[in-house]
Parts: C-alpha cells; structure tokens; sequence
C-alpha cells in the first residue's frame, strides 16, 4: 500500500479546491446521493439542453479529499457530453476502479483518462471505494431523475 | 496486576498492522480481548458445551450453573440488588429496545414525552423514535452548552409535566462528557419520572454502584468491557421487570404454553427467551474478573491520567482542534484538523498501525448541533499507554506532510 499513491497530487488539488462546488442556475436535473458510513454527502444539478447535451454540471456536497476530488475531476469531464456517452463513461470508471486496470472509452482523451486513473488508487483501500463511485452513482441517478436518494449501502 | 504491563495480556498486540505496532485508540468503538476471555471460549466450546436450563444431564448442569454465576458476578461488579436485576441480552442496543419497547408498549399515550439529550447515540434515540409512530409520543432534546455537556440544569429545563421516561448517555462517545447521572436520577425521581442510563461508555471505565446512582435501568455493552460480542447486560430495578410485559417470545421464558393461552415464566427467564449467548455469558464472566484484577479505581486514575496526556499533546499540536471541553471528562479524544477530513486522517493514520474512528460516531444529532460532518476519534482502554499517544501526534503530523505537499 502507497499513501503517496492514493493522495496523488492531482486528488489533493481537487479535493481541496473542488471544480463546479456551486448549484447550476435552472438545472433540469438533479439528485442526492449519500454515503451513510462516513457521511458524505453529494448534490448534482445538470442542465441538459434540447439536444440532449449536458450544458452545465455542479455538485454541493462535503466528504473526504477522494469523495470531493472524484466529483469535481467527474463533474469537468462530463460537460459537453451527450446523454448516451454520460453511460459509457459512468460504466467505464467504475469498472476501472472495481476491476480493470485501464479505461477502454475512446470517448475522453488519455490526458483525461490519467486524470480519472489517478483515482484508482482506492484498489488497495477497499472501505474507501465507495468514496470514490458516490459522485458517479449520483450522477447515474440524475441522469434517470431518480427521486430515492443514492445510498452507496445499497450499491455492490 | 501492573497496569502498565497490561499490554502482555492481550494477545491481538502480538500482531503487526502494516509491518507496525498495533495503536489500538478505538476501545470506544470496541475493547480488544485479554487471552482469559479468549480462553475461556475456547475451553467451554472444547470441554464445557451444552446449552443452558434445559436439560438436566450433567453437562448442562455445569453450563447453567457457569452462566447463573456470570449473572452473580454481575450482580455484584454493579452493586444490583438482586441477580434478576440482571438481564442478558444480545447488546445495549437490545437491552434500550427493550425497554423502549415494554415500558412504552404498558406506560406510554399520545402526548407523553421522552426527554433524551443531543447526545445520545443512535441507539438510544432510534427505539424511542418508533413509539412516535406507535404510540404518538414525542421526544425532546436537552441541549448541550458549548463544553459538549449535559448539565442538570440543562435537564431540569426540558423536563415538562409530560415527561414520562428521561433516557441519557453516562459518558459521551465524541465528547467525552461524563453526565451527573446520579444528581439528574434523583432530579427524575423527585417528579416521578424513571431513567433509563446508556451505560455503554460509561461502564468500561467508572465504577458502577446502582444503589447510589439509583436510575431505574442501565445498560451496558459486553463487549466494549473486555468481553465478546453479541452480549449486553440490562440492569433494571425489580419492580420494572415484574411489571413491565415480556419482550420476546420462545422457549425458556414460558410457564405454561396452552392452546387458549400462555403463561410466563420468572425472572430472569422472562426476558431470556430461546438460546442465549452462552458461551459470551460464561466468557464474559473472566471479562469481570479481569476488572476485578486491576481494580476499576486504577482504571479510572490510569485513563484519566492518559486522557489529560493526550488532550496536552494534541492542544499543542495548533492543527488539530478537540471537539468539546467537558470539566468531568471520559477518555474519549474527538477532533478536527484543518483541510483534512476524518476519513482520509482515519486511512493514513491506519498506514502507521494507529487505529482510530472516524465519522459521525452514531450521533449524527450532535454533528450536525456542531456543524460538523464528521470527527477522528481516539479512544482509549487500559492497555493504552502515553507512547500510544505520542505515535497518534506523529501519525497526525503526517496527514499534515501528506496534505500540504
């Protein structure tokens, strides 16, 4: 086990200055998610345009440095995306951090990629994956707008 | 016994936590075991077994008078009455439920009121919580001053002509404030009110004497006293256990089982209903003895010294911030640090050995009355020591290190 590989430089950039840590302004979506171990706590708004293409993410929320860096690095990535692509990225990253050793999307660039594997140090700390798929769970649930709130007890 | 020497006596210290020496600040949490209790499991399974007041073959003779004399040895440790003051149950949790549920289910309209405090563990507020839907019952809070503790005036000021049960915590698990639980007794019983004590943390480190602090039940966790899971004990008056209905219904807590009724039993049998945990019971029994070795007044003096160490070294330390400043304090040592949340202090901490708590504790009312989501926790037992104190200091240092690079 590596702290140093788990507190990567890029995690503790995010987590201590989260990107999109705001309420998007006449979001058309949104959902609650909720780690009941730890207590982290995630709100994402989207705004999703007639095209079908997030306009705008943001996220409120307070948790660990993983929890808050994952939704702020995921809530970047995901503007300008389409619906459809939102699915593929979502299953991709959680499949990355559960399982496979690298991300196979060709939707996002490897620069993007390396950021999201950065968070893929959780492998060897297996209480605190959770805090690194809420942000992504949630988002999952936005995107259906979900009213039950994401609970990551409920979640394999 | 020298208390400094305790160590030895827990063979889970002989284990390495990430090739370190195991710091083991979670006994709030749960206490690790002495090998006599660990023994004494093991014997019984190999050599003792058979379940207890059932049969009347040899083996089960010794079992039920083996588990009869932990309830004996109880009896004594708390200063109770009686033996069937002494109810085993699979936890506090159950032993609050318990109560909550007979007392409420016999004693409570709609209307009535149970007076807790904001710092009552989750278990001591949620089986109170069903009777709101049950029974229509509703609950107060008696507020916390900005020490994080519950003063009798503070109780005295929640107490309405509707109160019918007060139930409070003895010792916090976050801030570590030890309630006037006998001053606040008395306070109940002048207005005629009962009192329910969560003795949970407060019963692995204070001497416990029941005709003093006179409250009408106790419970308490086994296992956070040196004793295995799956075990409480309810202490409660005899006139409330000959009163209050049974609780679960099976085998062993029946008199007469008939097709038009069912009669029951005596205590403690009616609150025993089917296969206890005996192995824990009997187990449990070296737990007291254990206690009884060292002596629960250097106990107390053992923890209280460390306590005050560790509250020293970590108000030095001018990142970290304690949560709560209670006068008459338990060895609990809650707190913040700047820019670094409990989870991830909790995870490089554990990289060291240093095993500590991290999050709401159960007492999510309380953190959000501090506005907090969430504090590092270091607890202490008698095994602890100031070394164990100092390496908790270090390991803080390196969340620093860690987090500022």
């Amino acid at each position: 086990m590596d702290l140093k590989e788990l507190y990567q430089e890029i995690i503790l950039d995010h987590g201590k200055n989260p990107r999109n840590l705001r309420k998007t302004e006449n979001f058309n979506k949104d959902a609650k998610g909720h780690n009941p171990l730890c207590g982290d706590k995630v709100h994402i708004f989207l705004k999703i345009d007639e095209n079908k293409n997030i306009s705008d993410i943001s996220f409120e929320g307070s948790g660990c440095a993983i929890s808050m860096a994952s939704a702020s690095i995921m809530t970047d990535l995901m503007k300008e995306k389409k619906e459809k692509e939102v699915k593929e990225l979502v299953d991709d990253f959680l499949q990355m951090i559960k399982a496979s050793p690298e991300m196979k999307t060709k939707i996002i660039s490897e620069n993007e990629k390396t950021k999201l594997m950065s968070l893929s140090g959780v492998k060897q700390y297996p209480m605190r994956v959770k805090c690194a798929t809420l942000a992504w769970h949630t988002l999952t649930s936005a995107m259906s707008n979900s009213e039950e709130e994401t609970n990551t007890e409920k979640i394999d | 016994m020298n208390i400094n020497n305790i160590k030895k006596q827990f063979p889970i210290f002989n284990n390495k936590v990430h090739n370190n020496d195991l710091v083991y600040l979670d006994s709030a949490n749960s206490s690790q075991k002495p090998q006599m209790v660990v023994d004494r499991i093991y014997d019984f399974y190999t050599k003792e077994f058979s379940n207890v007041g059932r049969s009347v073959h040899y083996l089960a003779v010794a079992a039920t008078n083996l588990y009869e004399n932990t309830r004996i040895m109880m009896q004594k440790y708390i200063n109770a009455k009686d033996p069937n003051e002494i109810v085993f149950t699979k936890g506090a949790t159950e032993a609050i439920n318990l109560v909550a549920n007979t007392f409420g289910q016999k004693f409570l309209r709609e209307g009535d009121e149970i007076l807790l405090t904001e710092l009552e563990h989750h278990s001591n507020y949620v089986p109170w919580h069903y009777l709101r839907k049950l029974k229509g019952v509703k609950i107060n809070f008696a507020e916390i001053n900005n020490d994080g503790e519950i003063t009798l005036e503070s109780i005295e000021k929640s107490i309405t002509p509707k109160t019918k049960m007060i139930a409070i915590t003895h010792l916090s698990n976050v801030t570590g404030a030890i309630l006037p639980i006998k001053e606040i007794t008395s306070l109940a019983h002048s207005k005629n009110i009962p009192i329910l004590i969560d003795g949970c943390q407060g019963a692995p480190h204070l001497k416990l004497d029941m005709q003093d602090i006179d409250c009408d039940f106790y419970a308490i966790s086994c296992h956070k006293m040196y004793g295995p899971t799956g075990l409480g004990v309810l202490y409660a008056k005899k006139k409330w256990l000959d009163n209050l209905p049974p609780y679960q219904g099976g085998g062993g807590m029946i008199r007469e089982v008939k097709k038009e009724g069912i009669s029951f039993g005596d205590l403690p049998n009616k609150y025993e209903a089917g296969t206890m945990a005996t192995a824990q019971v009997i187990a449990f029994g070296e737990s007291i003895k254990f206690l009884n070795q060292i002596g629960i007044e250097n106990i107390e003096k053992h923890e209280s010294e460390l306590t005050k160490y560790g509250e020293e070294v970590l108000r030095k330390n001018n990142s970290v911030k304690l949560v709560g400043n209670p006068k008459n304090k338990g060895s609990v040592l809650s707190f913040t640090l700047d820019g670094i949340h409990a989870h991830d202090i909790a995870t490089i901490l554990d990289e060291d050995g240093v095993a500590i708590r991290a999050g709401h504790h159960c007492c999510q009312i309380l953190h959000d009355k501090l506005g907090l989501s969430a504090t590092a926790r270091a607890s202490l037992g008698v095994y602890n020591t100031k070394d164990d104190l100092d390496k908790l200091n270090d390991s803080i240092n390196k969340c620093k290190k860690i987090f500022d690079r």
